[in-house]
């Protein structure tokens, strides 16, 4: 696994649920400690296409490669890919009848095998990085949406992954909490960590993002620098798509 | 001056027919003519009744009864109370064999100790903070000291055969093994039939649920008693209390599935999502993420089932088996106590409420418990 070797490389990869075909023929690569945003409408395919980079939803066509190891359905290849990307979703899915702290140690402890008191130095580690360690003890019922979701952020951080998946992380959240988040995110992409994020910040893609790509109906549109892709949009689709989100903003 | 200041005080309290007993009673029981009527009516049949029981069961009650020889009770006492008082003298003469079934009086201490063993174990099972892996070793250990006990053949106590036990031993243990049995057994059927990965299991779950659904548990325990030793080798005959705590075992967990699988149903997806994307195993997502939250919230039906399998448990008269109503029922055979039925029953009735009624009020506060330390 050398720094030359790509982080995920998609080939032709094309889903289908039922008749309806949510990916078409997405192919991209995405280098070590890239940071990639993938924007689009609202049932573009962009939430399935990071699912099938972990496996939640499985592609039927053409090949995804995560670090060299083919996504297929060996259990064993699927173990280590798991392990080594972590996840963020829309509604920060953390477990509620488990203590912040467990939430972080728990997959530590029983996947990476980490006895439970470097477990737990590390989980507190990085509740620290995210500006929480004081809310070690509580449920997560008991946390804001933000201090949720930077929780699970720590959750997913604590399998000490190779590449962070972020799945709409923002929009469930008030407008006060997102800039917790954002600046999570922007601390964890200036370190170094190879990130696919799905998101419409276009601030965030500017200020982070290597590469933008912009999904619609089930196919890469568009992709490219965030410069190139907001100031000189070549699509229709993407300046249409662009025009309705800032009118949105 | 001091008017002003006595309003200002009386504004302060709400007005004196809103709050205290009076304005309960008036709210609540008295707000119209047609509820005035039917709590009159219904306060007036309430004290009839209680001030009838206790003229019954108390007052013109017989407590005991002189006896006529070994075993054979005068009963005349009773005969002339007939109608007029209760005839307790039956459950004075007949106690012992009903919780205890049919040990000699030398050895009845063996079944006393069996069911202070399991009301301690459920005490004990009960409390949170013995919620670890160490109560596991607690059942195998006191369940191991029932059973010496009740089997005897060791340390001097003499050997007493399984058709000779009966009583609330019998049903503790029926219901006991039954559900803890049951229980998981439930839980692995509820996670089969939810399978995607092995399609064989999920059709085995559903066809032994729908199975065991759709015959009535009484012919499930007529076929564990006369239909099973025919389909088992020659020479292995499980005795008749095994077989029937086999069809309890079976049939409560059919039913306990369905429950637990409601549960699994009512999680979000997100949450199986989470555990997978942080690469835990099916059995560590199953047992520190999905099984915790799905069982807290069927708690209610959870406990709804067990208190209606304990008493069904009470269905094994049909095949012989003596638990505590079947014995009531034998107790009740004898020619000079025959009449008095009503006594058994309420007494018999009586303990079965206890139990019951101690189980749904220990749910109830599990609920109470869990709400408050997850407050989502
Ligand atoms: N489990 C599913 N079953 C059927 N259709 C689905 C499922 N998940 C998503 N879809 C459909 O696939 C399309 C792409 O969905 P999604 O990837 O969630 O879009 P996005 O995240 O871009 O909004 C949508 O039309 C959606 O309705
Ligand atoms: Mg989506």
């Amino acid at each position: 696994m050398s720094d030359t070797q790509p982080a995920i490389v998609l080939d032709k990869v094309n889903k289908w649920y039922g008749p309806m075909h949510v990916l078409r023929d997405v192919t991209t690569t995405v280098g070590q400690k890239e940071k990639v945003v993938v924007c689009g409408p609202s049932g573009s395919g962009k939430s399935t296409l990071i699912r099938c980079i972990n496996r939640l939803e499985t592609h039927q066509q053409g090949r995804i490669i995560v670090d060299g190891t083919e996504l297929t359905d060996d259990l064993r290849a699927l173990d280590t890919i798991r392990r080594d990307v972590g996840m963020v979703f829309q509604s920060f899915n953390l477990f509620p009848h488990l203590t912040i702290l467990e939430n972080c140690t728990l997959a530590p402890i029983w996947v990476r095998k980490m006895p439970k008191d470097e477990a737990e130095a590390l989980a507190m580690d990085l509740l620290t990085r995210v500006k929480i360690p004081e809310q070690a003890k509580k449920y997560p019922g008991q946390l804001s949406g933000g201090q949720q979701q930077r929780v699970a952020i720590a959750r997913a951080l604590c399998m000490k992954p190779k590449i962070m998946l972020f799945d709409e992380p923002t929009s469930a959240l008030d407008p006060e909490m997102i800039k917790e988040v954002l600046d999570t995110m922007i601390g964890l992409a200036e370190e170094g960590m190879t990130m696919v994020c799905v998101t419409h910040e276009m601030g965030f893609a500017r200020q982070v993002a290597d590469r933008v790509i912009f999904m619609d109906r089930g196919e890469i549109v568009e992709s490219g620098s965030p410069h190139e892709m907001f100031e000189s949009p070549q699509t229709d689709r993407l300046k249409l798509f662009l025009s309705q989100i800032l009118r949105g903003h | 001056m001091s008017a002003t200041v006595s309003t200002k005080l009386e504004r302060e309290r709400p007005p004196a027919l809103t709050v205290g007993p009076a304005a309960w009673l008036r709210s609540n029981l008295f707000n119209n003519w047609w509820s005035t009527a039917v709590t009159l009516a219904l306060g007036y049949l309430l004290v009839r009744w209680v001030v009838g029981f206790v003229d019954w069961g108390i007052l013109h009650a017989v407590w005991s009864v002189p006896s006529k020889g070994p075993g054979i009770a005068d009963t005349s006492a009773c005969q002339a109370a007939k109608g007029i008082g209760a005839c307790w003298a039956i459950i004075n003469d007949k106690w012992r064999f009903i919780i205890f079934g049919r040990y000699t009086f030398d050895d009845q201490w063996r079944p006393a100790i069996s069911i202070v063993l399991f009301v301690g174990l459920y005490v004990v099972s009960a409390m949170r903070r013995f919620w670890r892996w160490e109560l596991g070793l607690i059942w195998l250990v006191t369940l191991t000291i029932i059973f010496v006990l009740m089997w005897g053949g060791v340390l001097g106590m003499e050997y007493v055969p399984q058709d000779q036990w009966g009583g609330l031993p019998i049903t503790f243990i029926l219901s006991t093994f039954g559900l803890a049995a049951a229980f998981p057994l439930a839980i692995l059927v509820a996670l089969g039939r939810r399978s995607t990965q092995l399609p064989a299991v999920r059709v085995l779950c559903v066809v032994y649920v729908e199975l065991v659904r759709g015959v009535p548990l009484i012919s499930f325990l007529f076929m564990a008693s006369t239909l099973f030793p025919l389909f088992m080798p020659v020479g292995f005959n499980p005795d008749k209390l095994l077989r029937a705590q086999i069809a309890v075992i079976l049939f409560a967990a059919a039913y306990l599935a369905e429950i637990v699988r409601g549960g699994l149903q009512a999680l979000p997806k997100g949450q199986y999502e989470a555990a997978d994307s942080l690469g835990l195993s099916y059995w560590h997502k199953m047992g520190f993420i999905i099984l915790p939250q799905a069982l807290r919230l069927v708690i209610p039906p959870l406990v709804n089932t067990f208190i209606g399998f304990f008493k069904d448990t009470s269905l094994v008269l049909i095949i012989g088996i003596y638990d505590l109503l079947s014995a009531g029922k034998i107790a009740l055979g004898e020619p000079a106590w025959q009449p008095y039925g009503t006594e058994i029953y309420l007494v018999v009735g009586g303990i079965y409420f206890v139990c019951c009624y101690t189980m749904s009020r220990y749910s109830r506060g599990l609920e109470v418990e869990f709400n408050r330390s997850i407050r989502r």
